[in-house]
């Protein structure tokens, strides 16, 4: 963005954006829009109280034990299907119905199997992440060179080396993007399922802001895990950037 | 199509020594396609034998097949007398496309076979760097594959198949990818390797020439579904300057003789 000859950084609009966000907070036009710096002040003021720290443990435990699971689960199917034709054929539908199915409205049923807790919580996370990861895997294990697997079978590779030495390393590219993409949904996940079962983590401090009208908690709390989301995202994708040095050089 | 008669071919005489390879009456089918019918064949070691035949007529499949990498559909094949239920530590491969690890570096690959039988890195660092050098790399064991040319790149998939010491080496077209000096450059370098490490060497080719000028035995196939065609064994005498075989009047013959007797099936 230009204005008058000056060239602005990037994020410029979105300070635009934040100062009507404040005048129509000041305005009070509405009770569910406070100003900004009240939800900034607010911010400062829940983030070191131990409900904030006991709030974040319980879902940062939920986001990384679910997403962790669906790493290990996720890739070694992945892989089982990107070279099996007949495991590619019996869990290609399912992982294709799950991968865009709304899976909010499988929380529900999650809660009546695993209770209200964190359990369910956790496998919502997993729900969200895996079938992507899943896919990509497959995606990467299926473009390997047939000549790689070849050649490490030629040379005495088992089944199982030839998943780490070759799979893994050769669909790198592939799996690095299922996972970030696994984790972003992760976070829907964790965010939804603690929602839904409103009385852990996060989940329960929405509750109790929202029932009581505590907009500014409301949104800083909200603030908080746009920012945790982003910062996963950014992670992921500069750990991706490291390894594209060589899926470029792939081929 | 009968065996070319002329003074430079003849059929396989009783071998010398027992055999290290033995392929008894191995066909191949693909659903619909035969690939292979019906060979017999039989390697010596120390000898360099070129499988040549018209595209499509199974030279790869029969190499896979004695690599262990896929089933007969008939007959078996036998290595030092055992039968081959798969890929084995006498048997090491070159692949036409390299097949070289992206993410490693020449020597990790180099290794990778020695890696895959646990030896200790140590070890096989040592082993890997003296192939390296063997094949004219030295100087490259940390460079990446995408860091070479087609010619170092098979070199690398060269010294590797070398480092895990096997007694049979099956080499899948595998100057087909660099250019005309390359091969040459190649050829001459393993006519060198044949004649100092005593290995039995399975060299599938197009190129007539290639064949005459490297092959103590050429095995002519026919194409789909490959037989055995003719069996030539050109009498170069090798040692020498290694120039001065492709003006051999024997080695002209040679290409000569397969040539018109391929020409069949060409027209
Ligand atoms: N996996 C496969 N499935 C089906 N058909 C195959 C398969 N592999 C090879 N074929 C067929 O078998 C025949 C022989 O193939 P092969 O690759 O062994 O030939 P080739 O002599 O090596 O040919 P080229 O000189 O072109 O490399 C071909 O007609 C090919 O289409
Ligand atoms: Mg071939």
């Amino acid at each position: 963005m230009q204005v008058a000859g000056f060239r602005l950084p990037a994020s410029s609009s979105l300070l635009l954006w934040l100062l009507l966000w404040e005048l129509v907070g000041r305005a009070e036009v509405t009770i569910l829009l406070p100003p900004i710096t009240a939800i900034a002040a607010r911010l400062v003021e829940i983030v070191p109280t131990p409900s904030f720290a006991e709030a974040l443990a319980i879902t940062g435990q939920a986001f990384f034990l679910g997403n962790a699971i669906a790493i290990l689960v996720g890739v070694p199917v992945g892989v089982l299907m990107g070279r099996s034709r007949i495991a590619d054929e019996l869990l290609l539908p399912w992982v294709n119905l799950f991968v865009s199915a709304p899976l909010s409205a499988l929380v529900p049923v999650l809660m009546l199997l695993f209770g209200i807790g964190q359990t369910t919580i956790v496998t919502t996370v997993f729900l969200f992440a895996v079938w992507i990861i899943v896919l990509d895997t497959r995606a990467g294990v299926r473009g390997i060179p047939p000549s790689l697997l070849e050649m490490a079978r030629c040379y005495g590779a088992g089944p199982l080396q030839c998943f780490f030495k070759i799979h893994l390393l050769a669909a790198l590219p592939e799996i690095l993007t299922g996972i970030r993409m696994g984790v972003i949904r992760g976070v829907k996940g964790v965010v939804i399922g603690q929602l839904l079962v409103s009385v852990v983590g996060f989940g329960h401090l929405f509750e109790i802001y929202s029932s009581n009208f505590l907009m500014e908690h409301f949104w800083a709390l909200l603030f908080v895990l746009f920012a945790f989301a982003v910062l996963v995202a950014e992670g992921l994708a500069w750990l991706e950037r490291r390894v594209d040095y060589f899926a470029a050089a792939r081929h | 199509m009968s065996a070319p008669s002329t003074a430079t071919a003849t059929r396989p005489t009783a071998p010398s020594t027992r055999p290290i390879v033995e392929v008894r009456g191995v066909s191949k089918v693909y659903g619909k396609v035969r690939a292979l019918h019906a060979i017999d064949l039989e390697f010596e070691p120390g000898r360099l034998t070129s499988l040549l035949g018209p595209s499509g007529c199974g030279k790869t499949t029969l190499l896979k097949i004695i690599a262990g990498l896929i089933p007969p559909s008939e007959g078996e094949v036998r290595i030092q007398g055992r039968p081959v239920t798969g890929p084995g530590p006498e048997r090491a491969f070159v692949f036409q496309d390299f097949a070289l690890l992206p993410w490693a570096t020449v020597l990790k690959n180099v290794a990778f076979g020695l890696e895959l039988r646990g030896v200790p890195r140590a070890e096989r660092e040592e082993r890997a760097r003296h192939w390296i050098a063997e094949v004219g790399l030295a100087g490259f064991e940390q460079s990446y594959p995408h860091q070479l040319s087609g010619g170092m790149r098979q070199r690398v998939g060269l010294a590797r198949a070398l480092a895990v010491d096997a007694q049979v080496l099956l080499m899948d077209e595998p100057f087909s990818a660099v250019d005309e000096q390359t091969r040459r450059k190649f050829q001459e370098d393993l006519l060198g390797l044949v004649a100092r490490e005593k290995k039995t060497f399975l060299f599938v080719t197009h190129s007539i020439e290639e064949a005459v000028y490297l092959s103590d035995r050429i095995v002519l196939l026919s194409p789909r579904p490959g037989r055995v065609a003719g069996i030539v064994e050109p009498k170069i005498r090798r040692d020498g300057d290694p120039e001065r075989i492709r003006r051999d009047p024997v080695y002209l013959d040679t290409v000569e003789t397969i040539w018109r007797g391929l020409k069949g099936y060409v027209e």
